[in-house]
């Protein structure tokens, strides 16, 4: 599929007008497992988007055969290329960024140098600087010199989150990012969150909170059993108890 | 008192060498998941390629030349070999490592012959470096121990203190995060196995003139290795650091005592010319590392220092 072709089909179905992302017929299997069975979506440049649906829906599956850590089958547009089956580190210099569900920080390194990692090429700064996050997070700077394995489980997030701002991504796909923690720190995880998208970064962000999606995406995607079985701005998704109760209440 | 500085100086010597070879063994280990039975034949390729290219350019360049194509050779393995067999799971891995050992070996017996070659020692430091007590001491280990800590220092250096060093050690625990923050994953692998096989590689240059240079020099020093990185635990350079100096030290003070089993254990009544109180502790030194082995894997399976069980 062209460029061009992307783009006139995504004018439809409310979809992103001019999406940096965009997903067509996206299959994944794990094993003979068909676990994604033809996703499309797409998100439009320094858009927030909200994927939502139950555990085991194919969510997380779906960010990770956009980043190539599950192999995808179909096709994946990265601001006007294809970059489905191509290794996750291209993908990544591309300017998509993942912060996966697991806080898979490295807990050996400092907070420091774990932000140092984030950074892709060192002779090319991006928007964020490392001092600049640690004046953001009082937290974190507080313990920029230890491990960060010491950190609690929302520090952690943070941590994830800045990390992967560090290499300058113009999406980030943030996978469960207030799961397990404490509503005060859902509330600072969410202003973080909010804070990426006003600098102007595009969000994917898969959530099972409903009150953090509506409040900062754009648009909403409901998935179910493996593809979308719903799109839709949150105003419209507010008066849809129907998708609300097939899809998403346990 | 003679005995026992000389001991300490040789059991040192002995133990960097062998850090030299459980160094980049334990990174490769940690990096793919199982023991590399092959590293020790890059050891060989060290000591050979510095045999045949010391010929033609002296000692000193080859000293710098043939590590530097042991490693291009340990990474061109990974990049076409392992990488490939990698998909295939650890056993498969396993297999291909077992396998290039063998072939190294075979490859070793064609070009150079089923002996040993006269791999020697440079002139310059064929001597004594001082006199301890009226007896020499080789200029020659001298020089092994200056080159061994120069390695542990700048390896220090480059895993610390170094960005290429930092994302080294994140990839070599989570490849897959290291890799979505844009890193080449792959090619760290590569350039990972193809330093660790430079250090084997090194280890060969300094230590098949001093030790031995034949086909074999492999199979007697591969699973020493093998002892020292379980001890030491997976993955971590630390702990092959201290398990290195360990079994240098207990090997080289073992066979340095002159007692017997009924020596040791003559006071419970053991006859100083029964078949076992004839036994020389020094002919148990071969036997230690292994022991030791067998021990910390039923007392302390993820080693000395590793965060990992084997």
């Amino acid at each position: 599929m062209t460029d061009a072709a992307v783009l006139d089909r995504a004018e439809g179905a409310g979809e992103a007008a001019d999406p940096i992302l965009a997903v067509r017929g996206l299959h994944a299997y794990y094993g003979k497992s068909h676990v994604l069975q033809g996703v499309d979506l797409t998100v439009g440049r320094g858009e927030v988007v909200a994927l939502l649906g139950r555990n085991g829906v194919g969510r997380s599956t779906t960010v990770k055969a956009i980043m190539g850590e599950v192999a995808p089958v179909g096709e994946v547009w990265f601001k006007g290329a294809l970059i489905s089956g191509r290794p996750s580190h291209e993908i990544a210099r591309a300017g998509l960024g993942y912060v996966p569900e697991n806080r898979d920080i490295f807990p050996m390194m400092t907070v420091r140098q774990n932000l140092l990692l984030g950074i892709k090429d060192p002779r090319r700064p991006g928007r964020w600087r490392v001092d600049e996050m640690l004046d953001m997070f009082p937290n974190l700077a507080a313990r920029a010199d230890t491990a960060a394995g010491v950190l609690s489980g929302g520090e952690k997030q943070m941590l994830t989150i800045c990390r992967t701002l560090m290499g300058d991504p113009d999406l980030i796909m943030i996978d469960e990012p207030t799961e397990g923690l404490a509503p005060k720190i859902v509330q600072q995880v969410g202003e973080l969150i909010a804070g990426i998208a006003r600098a102007g970064v595009a969000i994917l962000l898969v959530e099972q909170k409903l009150s953090i999606a509506l409040k900062i995406a754009a648009r909403v995607y409901v998935m179910g059993h493996g593809e979308i079985v719903y799109s839709g701005t949150p105003a419209d998704f507010a008066g849809r108890d129907d998708v609300r109760r097939e899809w998403l209440e346990v | 008192m003679e005995t026992f500085v000389f001991s300490v100086l040789n059991g040192v010597t002995y133990g960097l060498l062998l850090f030299m070879l459980s160094s980049g063994l334990t990174l490769i280990f940690s990096m793919m998941g199982v023991l590399n039975f092959a590293h020790a034949s890059f050891y060989m390729l060290g000591a050979y390629f510095a045999f045949t290219i010391g010929a033609a350019t002296g000692f000193w360049v080859a000293l710098f030349l043939a590590p530097v194509l042991v490693g291009l050779i340990g990474a061109a393995v990974e990049r076409w070999g392992l990488r490939k067999v990698h998909t295939n799971g650890h056993v498969a891995e396993l297999l291909f490592t077992f396998g290039l050992a063998y072939l190294i070996e075979e490859i070793v017996k064609i070009v150079w012959g089923k002996l040993s070659i006269p791999y020697k020692i440079p002139p310059l430091l064929d001597g004594p470096a001082f006199t301890l007590w009226g007896t020499d001491y080789p200029a020659y280990r001298v020089f092994m121990l200056a080159v061994s800590i120069t390695m542990l220092v700048a390896l220090f250096l480059l895993l610390k203190k170094t960005r290429a060093g930092l994302i080294i050690q994140a990839a070599l625990t989570h490849p897959a995060m290291v890799g979505h923050l844009g890193h080449n994953v792959p090619k760290i692998f590569m350039t990972v196995f193809g330093i660790g096989c430079g250090l084997a590689g090194l280890a060969g240059v300094i230590g098949g003139n001093y030790l031995v240079t034949d086909p074999s020099m492999a199979y007697a020093m591969g699973p020493i290795v093998f002892v020292v990185v379980v001890i030491g635990g997976m993955g971590s350079l630390a702990g092959a650091f201290v398990a290195s100096l360990l079994i240098g030290l207990l090997q080289t003070f073992a066979v340095a005592v002159d007692a017997t089993f009924f020596d040791l254990f003559g006071w419970a009544g053991l006859g100083a010319m029964t078949e076992v109180g004839r036994i020389s502790i020094s002919s148990l030194a071969p036997m230690l590392p292994f022991l030791l082995l067998v021990l910390i894997l039923m007392i302390r399976p993820r080693g000395l220092m590793g965060d990992r069980e084997f």
